[in-house]
């Protein structure tokens, strides 16, 4: 006991002395946090198109007007598509739409269109956005026509009404924020604790301990314990800031968040423990703890690349990536609530992931150099 | 304590790397003794650490039976563990711990609790003289404190066997005296100590020494009874008319001369085995030089027991003819100080190097020597004065300068994973030799050093000696006028140490330029003067011989170089407490 305390005493000093564990633990979930809070958005934004207009009439008019009402549109009028083919080209136009001369004549018809939509495909995902907008603006635009002209256009079209669940501001920090929780606890569990233990290798200081009574598991846990904490305070950190400056709501209790946190801390230092044991040399740890922890982490996560859409084998592979896990019941925490039905399933993945990995790592750690 | 009983038996061991299939450990049996130090003699991979290891139960045997204080170290690490401690190179010590908080550290690992431990701490901080460093940070003491830090560490709870790795290397011999002088008090407590070592004159203070080489046992005994092997076949030869360098090259073409060094202004020498002691004016030393009988010593045994040294001359002797030494300076710093942060590395160095002279800077790691060295290459730049080399400013001509200059860094800077002619190959087209200069430079140093057998091998797996010849090959290949060598010969053996500065005294006497870096006061000897940096500034100049005999006094009438390092720097340190 008298040795596993001064072991954590030792380390705790050294993390506390360490400009770059406090780098990790501090400035990294923050700075991950206002990148992601601000930096980075998925949510639908202004266009900026080009709207051609062949010939004027009433109805060109009212379709400008309603497409200029658009808060997702920034509009320029020619008469001629020639005048934003360049534009398109260079990129300053995300779209063109094509009002053709005999718009107001096939308009009320329904079997042709009178618009045509051209979008620049080297940017596939602006390209479509732009497509459904101008889709459903059209839609609209016609439907209020039929309405205030009186004429009936025989049955309603189908009308799309998005009703969004939990994250009803559709705002994309409120999953992007609990995501970089993930990433942090990674980053100082695997990367950090890879790093350090490296090091005492590197040093020579391992020889020195195992040389004295130690055991493997008090140099284990005396190891463990102050990257848990340091993990658990920067998890609180990222949530506090989360809530207070980014307005992230939280529903659930916190409780789970601390108990699905710590299974998750244990499974990435028993990633970090594993990497530098086998490695024995820091630029060789941080290597394999970026490839093996916080590039999976970052891609299998579900936190900016949706697994559902991956092919078969990555989504397998997913399976046995922890931040997984972890990903969902913090998404789930913040914007639902303690919904065992799915927190529940990624505790026991977690739980085996973590009771695997200091399998392993109890195996391949020996107290002999050989 | 019964001092007749072994504390260690070794029966047979030997250790495998099977990864890099190396016999690190062949067959070694022995025993060591409590109550007395034990060192374990050898170059750079003998197997030193190796055996400290399987004897504290870090590695397991891949053959034969060791028995440590009782235990088995392979069945019982944990009890071998309570009773051995050990200190590997470099410490074993927490840079960014305090003194206070390593000890605290090493206590709580060894359970040493409550009055216990502050009754051991008082008794261990009087015993190193670290008391008044408690708080400081380990990474910020010197080396010899380091050392007595480590030592401490060990010490928490007396053991019966202590194991020392290396624990001289890069101390300053100041340091190094307090550290024996600890290490003896052990000892006479009835501690067995283990002391690991390269530096075969550590082995005269030592009652029982291992010799090893590649990993065998060619000496087991007191220190003395291998010195008696060469009674009567030391002597000094002074007042040596002429080159000095030249006369030891002739000197050991002889067969009656086993092995011959220069020390300071004379050479010293062993003579063969039941030859006749040759006269000076056999060794062409002039009618004045005198040879007197001095006191053998522990590496002359080595070199008798290893058959003597190499006995064919130089190759560089043979490659151009000898120019008349002129009196222009080759190599000249004015006022070189450096400054990282407010932590002043060099203050104020000034010297000047004559062609065709060997200048050493000698001091303890961390005393600035490295620093003032790269600035002398141009690979640093310094925050006041300047350095020339061959006439040249490095900082206003800094590619000019360097093609003049060839380097030679510390463990030989070779590339492992390329073969001998890829490593000159390469090093060729970093000096801008090419076509049909390049090709013939480097078939002239393929044959100089032998080198033809080996083209295809990669350079890490060169034996010792050739990585040594390879290094230096690099180093000259465009020829250079001045030659910088970084701790040229630290960890090397004996033999390849005299191979090497036999090719460095011939190429001097073809007129290049030496600059050497050592804490190896052994190879200090070889210049022809030197300047002693100690703690950022040059503490003294001069030749070897001056040095010392500024140190002669009534209690040391024949003091050594390690002797004048001493007192000069016990008197810098007293100077500096002063002001």
């Amino acid at each position: 006991m008298t040795r596993m305390v001064g072991l954590t005493r030792k380390e705790t000093l050294q993390v506390l002395r360490d400009p770059s564990t406090i780098m990790i633990a501090v400035i990294l979930p923050l700075l991950l946090l206002f990148l992601f809070g601000y930096g980075v958005t998925f949510d639908p934004r202004s266009f900026n198109v080009g709207l051609v207009i062949e010939q004027p009439t009433a109805e060109t008019g009212s379709f400008k007007a309603s497409l200029e009402n658009s808060r997702f549109f920034q509009v320029e009028t020619s008469h001629d598509r020639r005048f934003f083919e360049q534009d398109l080209v260079a990129g300053r136009l995300n779209g063109i739409i094509i009002l053709r001369e005999d718009f107001a004549r096939v308009v009320y018809r329904a079997d042709t269109a009178p618009i045509q939509v051209i979008v620049d495909g080297s940017d596939p995902n602006t390209a479509y956005l732009v497509n459904n907008y101008v889709q459903l603006l059209w839609a609209n635009w016609l439907e209020q026509v039929s309405i205030s002209s009186g004429q009936s256009r025989g049955p309603p079209l189908a009308s799309l009404e998005p009703q969004i669940w939990y994250n009803s501001q559709v705002s994309s920090k409120n999953y992007l924020v609990p995501g970089s929780v993930a990433i942090t606890l990674t980053m100082i569990g695997a990367l950090l604790t890879a790093l350090v233990v490296a090091r005492e290798w590197e040093r020579g200081t391992m020889e020195a301990l195992l040389a004295t009574p130690v055991g493997i598991t008090e140099l284990i846990i005396g190891k463990i314990i102050p990257y848990f904490l340091l993990g658990l305070g920067s998890m609180v950190l990222s949530v506090i800031t989360a809530i207070l400056v980014f307005d992230v709501p939280f529903r659930g209790s916190f409780l789970l968040l601390l108990l699905t946190s710590s299974v998750f801390m244990l499974c990435s230092l028993g990633q970090g423990l594993l990497i530098s044991t086998i490695t024995r040399n820091q630029l060789v740890a941080a290597q394999v703890s970026i490839l093996s922890a916080f590039l999976p982490a970052f891609y299998f996560s579900n936190f900016v690349f949706e697994i559902d859409s991956m092919p078969w084998a990555l989504r397998m592979i997913s399976y046995a990536v922890p931040a997984r896990y972890f990903v969902s019941s913090l998404q789930t925490l913040f914007l639902s609530g303690d919904i065992w039905s799915v927190i529940g399933p990624d505790l026991i993945g977690l739980g085996l992931f973590a009771v695997l990995i200091f399998a392993i790592t109890a195996r391949v750690t020996r107290t002999t150099l050989d | 304590m019964k001092h007749d009983t072994a504390l260690v038996t070794i029966s047979g061991v030997s250790k495998l790397f099977e990864n890099a299939n190396i016999l690190a450990i062949s067959d070694l049996t022995s025993q060591i003794r409590p109550g007395r130090v034990t060192g374990l003699v050898g170059p750079d991979g003998a197997g030193k650490t190796t055996l400290l290891r399987l004897i504290s139960g870090l590695l397991r045997p891949s053959e034969g039976k060791l028995e440590v204080c009782g235990f088995d170290p392979v069945k019982e690490p944990n009890s071998v563990h309570e009773v051995v401690a050990y200190m590997p190179q470099r410490f074993g010590l927490y840079d960014d711990l305090t003194v206070f908080e390593n000890l605290n550290l090493y206590a709580d690992l060894r359970s040493v609790t409550g009055p216990q431990r502050a009754a051991t701490f008082e008794r261990l901080l009087e015993f190193t003289g670290l008391k008044p460093f408690t708080k400081r940070l380990a990474g910020a003491l010197s080396g010899g404190m380091k050392q007595k830090l480590g030592i401490a560490c060990a010490l928490i709870e007396t053991p019966r066997l202590l194991l020392l790795d290396e624990p001289s290397v890069g101390v300053d011999p100041l340091s190094r005296r307090e550290l024996w002088q600890m290490v003896y008090e052990l000892v006479d407590q009835g501690i067995g100590v283990i002391w690991s070592t390269a530096y075969l004159d550590e082995a005269e203070r030592c009652a029982s020494v291992m010799l090893l080489n590649e990993g065998k046992l060619i000496y087991d005994g007191p220190p003395d009874a291998l010195t008696d092997r060469v009674q009567g076949r030391a002597f000094l030869l002074s007042n040596i008319e002429g080159d000095r360098r030249s006369v030891l090259a002739r000197t050991l073409e002889k067969t009656a001369i086993l092995d011959g060094v220069i020390q300071g202004r004379n050479i010293r020498i062993v003579t063969a085995k039941g030859a006749i002691t040759p006269l000076p004016s056999d060794l062409l030393a002039g009618e004045a030089a005198i040879m007197a009988s001095t006191p053998p010593r522990f590496e002359d045994a080595f070199m008798d027991l290893m058959g003597g040294g190499q006995k064919q001359p130089s190759p560089f002797l043979k490659l151009q003819s000898t120019n008349a030494h002129q009196n222009e300076i080759a190599v000249e710093a004015m006022g070189l100080t450096r400054r990282f942060g407010d932590f002043t590395a060099t203050d104020n160095i000034s010297f000047e190097v004559k062609r065709g002279e060997i200048y050493g800077l000698i001091g303890p790691n961390g005393a600035g020597k490295s620093t003032t060295f790269k600035m002398l290459c141009g690979l640093l730049k310094p925050s006041e004065g300047f350095a020339r080399v061959a006439g040249m400013d490095l900082q206003k001509a800094p590619s000019k300068a360097r093609a003049r200059l060839g380097y030679m860094a510390q463990k030989f800077s070779l590339y492992g994973d390329l073969s001998v002619s890829q490593n000159m190959d390469f090093f060729a087209g970093i000096y801008g030799l090419i076509g049909k200069k390049r090709r013939e430079a480097i078939e002239t140093l393929v044959s100089t050093f032998g080198l033809a057998s080996y083209l295809e091998t990669n350079a890490i797996m060169l034996p010792l000696g050739y990585k040594q010849r390879l290094a230096l090959a690099c180093a000259v290949l465009h020829e250079p006028d001045v030659l910088f060598l970084d701790e040229p010969t630290s960890g090397v053996d004996p033999l390849t140490r005299r191979e090497f500065w036999s090719h460095i005294n011939a190429m001097v006497g073809n007129g290049v330029t030496v600059v050497v870096t050592t804490h190896f006061l052994e190879e200090a000897e070889y210049c022809d003067r030197m300047a002693l940096i100690y703690r950022g500034r040059m503490i003294a100049a001069g030749a070897p011989d001056e040095l010392k005999a500024s140190a002669r006094s009534e209690d040391i009438p024949e003091p050594t170089l390690e002797d004048a390092f001493i007192a000069l720097v016990e008197k810098d340190d007293r100077q500096r407490e002063q002001t």
